[in-house]
Parts: structure tokens; sequence; C-alpha cells
């Protein structure tokens, strides 16, 4: 089985069957709380998921509001740690888009649109799934306004995700390993440094 | 179970401490610092921090085992830090604890940072067990506190704390007024060498006599780094130069006087002949100096664990869950978040009920 967990918006967790079922899932869709819940998620879904052993943990990569993100991304290589398995990461907007296309049969290009705080919207467009079935993206992620999200799709038609398929996130990694694929690097999808400035010289207190 | 086999992870600033303890015997501490990234800034900044524990843990726990010698199946629980400390870096460890408990299918303990470091005592194996009760004074970057202890895993009080700062900021603020580098703590020590203490009087923060009925145990730092920076500019307009290591030498003598009296005033008020030092500034050789010196003088004993355990480090987190699994406590829940101002008398965090 894989497990898959993601924090990238609520708290997703789910185990996939090497038939790509799932086998079991549980999620949240609060967008806090991730550090609160995920444990007894991911003991649940394992309670849930039957007695094969799990073999690979995919890790959504985000985007997603920082602090909530890498706590999923904490937890999946700390599982993978302690069975001595290995970690795929995976973009946490390919479930969404994943879902779109098999499950609500989507056809022609598309954006996943999440929510990136400060009034900002995370951005990704995809059309179809390639050979591997993993979902082919024709734009990479941006962060725009979320008031100018329209204009920046320009007519491509937009899926907001508020919360997204831990089962369609475990079915891109196992798309993608058993295809020899690495769809991310193990650094997470921030797109925003570290919201700091170089200090200056130091505030005069007066005499 | 006799001599628990912990692992401790520990992210509440900005050390990824990773520590393994049999019982009260010290297996690794090992601890991934991102300080030299925090330096440029001239103060830790949480988000830097937080992305560094995520970097640093799965590589600090690999080290951590290797050097103890054990696999992860050997354990008997993991522990973590709840809190206090910065939010966004405290749910790195927890999200990791949390993943590895589940995954190996062993109890979790979440337990208080302060209360940790006083548990990092009891990893010195050549001293005497820490006798009860005992004030501690914690005194890092992140905190500065006085505790009074009564009994490391049931009974600990927060006599005082810091109003604004803690005394490891004041070093950072102060040494980049005298245009040192960060941290500044060593910066100001080196600088001091050559300094007269009593060269300039700066205030002792909450010690008049007015401040003592409401803020007797706590600290305040600010107004000394106020003081500290109208004095440099006042040199600046007066076109002499800033005798960096008197003021060195003077800024830290009111934050080591201030420390160590209002802690030997706890130890008196209390009856309590023993003080127990830990934090990162306790690395601070006049802090220590002036603490021997002066707690001999009013007959109080001393403890000062290694400067390896003072720091912040995962060592001393899996000390304080062995002590609390050895005394008989449960598990914590899975359902436990950070806590950045978790109060020191929550030891152990979400402790599950018993089962009748
Ligand atoms: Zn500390």
């Amino acid at each position: 089985m894989i497990l898959a967990v993601d924090t990238s918006l609520g708290t997703a967790v789910a185990l996939i069957g090497d038939d790509g079922a799932s086998r079991a899932e549980a999620s949240t869709a609060d967008p806090l709380g991730h550090a609160e819940v995920i444990g007894d998620l991911i003991a649940r879904v394992l309670d849930d998921g039957g007695a094969d052993p799990v073999h690979h943990v995919v890790a959504g990569m985000g985007p997603g509001p920082f602090t909530g993100l890498r706590i999923g991304i904490a937890a999946a290589r700390a599982f993978a740690l302690g069975r001595g398995i290995p970690v795929l990461p995976v973009p946490s907007h390919h479930a969404a888009a994943l879902a779109a296309i098999e499950e609500d049969g989507v056809t022609g290009s598309f954006a996943v649109v999440t929510d990136a705080r400060r009034r900002e919207v995370a951005v990704t467009v995809f059309d179809g799934t390639d050979a591997d079935g993993i979902p082919i993206v024709i734009a990479d992620t941006v962060l725009v306004p979320a008031a100018e999200a329209d204009a920046h799709l320009d007519g491509v038609r937009r899926i907001d995700a508020a919360t997204l398929s831990a089962v369609a996130l475990a079915r891109v990694g196992a798309r993608a390993h058993a295809a020899g694929r690495t769809l991310t690097g193990d650094e997470p999808l921030y797109l925003r440094h570290p919201d700091v400035s170089l200090p200056g010289a130091p505030k005069k207190v007066g005499l | 179970m006799s001599e628990p086999l912990v692992l401790g992870i520990e992210t509440s600033c900005d050390e990824t401490g990773i520590g393994i303890v049999r019982g009260r015997t010290l297996l690794s501490n090992t601890i991934a610092s991102s300080m030299d990234e925090h330096a440029r800034y001239g103060g830790v900044v949480p988000e830097v921090a937080a992305r560094a524990h995520l970097e640093a843990l799965q590589p600090s726990i690999d080290a951590a085992l290797a050097e103890a010698g054990v696999r992860l199946a050997d354990l008997d629980a993991v522990a973590v830090t709840s809190g206090p400390g910065l939010a966004g870096a405290l749910m790195v460890g927890v999200g990791a604890a949390k993943g590895l408990a589940v995954s190996l299918d062993k109890p979790l303990y979440a337990v208080n940072h302060l209360v940790g470091h006083i548990a990092a005592d009891i990893l010195t194996p050549d001293s005497d067990p820490l006798e009860y009760p005992t004030i501690a004074l914690l005194v890092s970057g992140g905190h500065t506190s006085l505790l009074h202890v009564r009994d490391l895993t049931t009974d600990v009080e927060m006599l005082g704390e810091t109003m604004d700062d803690a005394a490891g900021e004041a070093f950072d603020k102060v040494a980049r007024l005298l245009s040192l580098p960060y941290p500044g703590g060593p910066e100001i020590d080196r600088a001091a060498l050559e300094g007269d203490p009593a060269a300039i009087r700066f205030p002792r923060g909450l010690s008049r006599a007015s401040d003592m009925a409401a803020h007797r145990y706590d600290f305040s730092f600010s107004g000394l780094k106020t003081a500290v920076a109208r004095w440099v500019e006042r040199c600046e307009a007066e076109g002499t130069a800033v005798p960096v290591a008197d003021v060195a030498a003077s800024f830290r003598e009111a934050v080591v006087d201030v420390l160590v009296t209002k802690a030997l005033a706890a130890c008196e008020d209390l009856g309590v002949p023993r003080l127990l030092l830990g934090g990162g500034v306790i690395a601070n050789r006049r802090l220590r100096e002036v603490a021997l010196a002066r707690a001999e003088a009013a007959g109080v004993t001393v403890r000062i664990p290694p400067l390896s355990l003072c720091t912040d480090n995962g060592a001393m987190i899996a000390a304080l869950a062995a002590e609390l699994i050895t005394s008989g406590r449960r598990p914590s829940t899975l359902a436990f978040g950070a806590d950045s101002t978790l109060p020191v008398t929550e030891i152990q965090v979400d402790e599950r009920v018993a089962v009748a």
C-alpha cells in the first residue's frame, strides 16, 4: 500500500492498494489545526486500511500556507523513516488536477486555484494526462493576487480547490513511481521567500 | 520498564535537536543549528528557522541513531517539545514526532521545553542526583525564567520571567548597537575583556523597591538596551569614540547582576539553598563566575549542566520523557498541538486518561 499525506489546504491522509484503489481515507477541511489532527488521521487510515505493508509514502509538497504545509511533510518523512521506506514528493495541485480529470471528467485546459493567504492565490494550469497517467502541467505554479486571478487566467476554466483528495495524491505518486519519474524536489513549493528584511542602522532612541 | 530508551525531538527555536537517552544515560545529543542563516538578519527569523527544521530533521535523526548505536525499532517511546517556543518551528517537530510514533506504533510524550532544560541536569553521570526543591534560572535567546522546582515530573512553578526581551536577545541587540556581529553573547564577552564593568552604571530592570511587590522575580531588559543606545548616541553626538570595551563590560555586568540577584533572592525567600542554571546564555563566563561567587557567599549550591546540554537540545526532552515514563505516567494522546505559550506547570501535555 501507499500512504499519502497532504496539509497544503486541510489535512488529508489516505492509503491506496497496489491496484490504485482507495483502502482508507481520512481528512479534515480545517485550514488550521494540522498539527493537532495529523497523528490521529494517519493512525485511523492504518487501522482501516488492512494489513498489507505500506511500501511508500507520498508527501504533498504544496503550494500552501507554509506553517501548515510543513507539518504534513514532516509527518510523512518521519513515518517513512520509521518504516524504512521511501518518500515520493508530489506537488499538491496534481491531486486536484487528477481528481478533476478522472472523477469529474474535465477535458481541455483548466487551472487549479488554491488560497495562498495574503490575498493571493496559487495557480497551476493543466491539460489532460500523459502516457503515465499523470496530469500534464502547461503553466507552472505561480502566485497571483486573488483579485487579478481571472484576468491572469484569461478565459481558462478555473477550478477552485478548498480541499484535496489524498487518494488522488497517492495515485499520482504511484504512477510517477511506476514510471520512474520524480515530479518535484525535496524542498516544499514555498513560492515565497521568508518574509524578512535585512536590518538597517539601529533606530535612534533620542537623547 | 526501568531504563526506557527514548528519542527526543526539539524544534522550539533555531536548533533542531535530536537526543537519545536510556533512562538517565545520554546516548546521543545531535544538534543542527540554523544560527548562521539568521546571522544576516541579526536575530532568529521564525520562518527561516522552521524551514531549516524541516530540512534538518531526517539527517539529524539518522545521525543520532548512528551515534547511539540503536535502531528506531528498539525505542520504547518518542518525545517532543510541545511548547513554549516559536509556533511554526514547534509544529515541524510535532508533525515529525507524530509521524514517527504512529509509524513505529510507540508511545509519544509531549513535554514542556522549559522543564526539559531542568531535566538536562539528570544526564550528568558524575554528579549527585538533583535535589529538590531547587530554584532554576533559565537564560537563553528565547527565555529568561526563574522557576521553583519541587519535583521534575510533577511540580514546577514559574516565579518570574522576562516582561520584554530575553537576556540573550538583549545581548544580540546591544551587540548591534556596538556594531558587533550576531550572535551577540560571545561578541560582547570578547569586547568586554579589556573593559571596566564599573565604568558606566547602566540600569538594573525591575530592581527598584517599588518593583518588588509585583515583579520581584521578573526581568526586563528593554530599558537597559535603550540606556546603552542613548549612551552610544551621546558619544556620537559629542564626536567622541564609543568606548566599546567599557560599554560591553558595563552592559554585561548589569545583565549578570540582575539575573544573579533575583535568583539568589528567590533562594533566600523560599529557603532553598540550591540553584540550577540552564539555557544557552549560561555559556557566558562572567555570568557563571558571578553566580558561583555570590552563591557561595550566600551558602547556595550551584549546578550547571555541561554547556552542550544547556543550549536547546533533544536529549533534555528525551530525558524528561524518560523520567515521566519511569514515574508511571501514561503517554500523551495524539491530539496535542504546538503551544507557543505553554505554561511551565504543564510538564507533560495531553496525558492519556487511564482506562478503567
Ligand atoms: Zn530553551
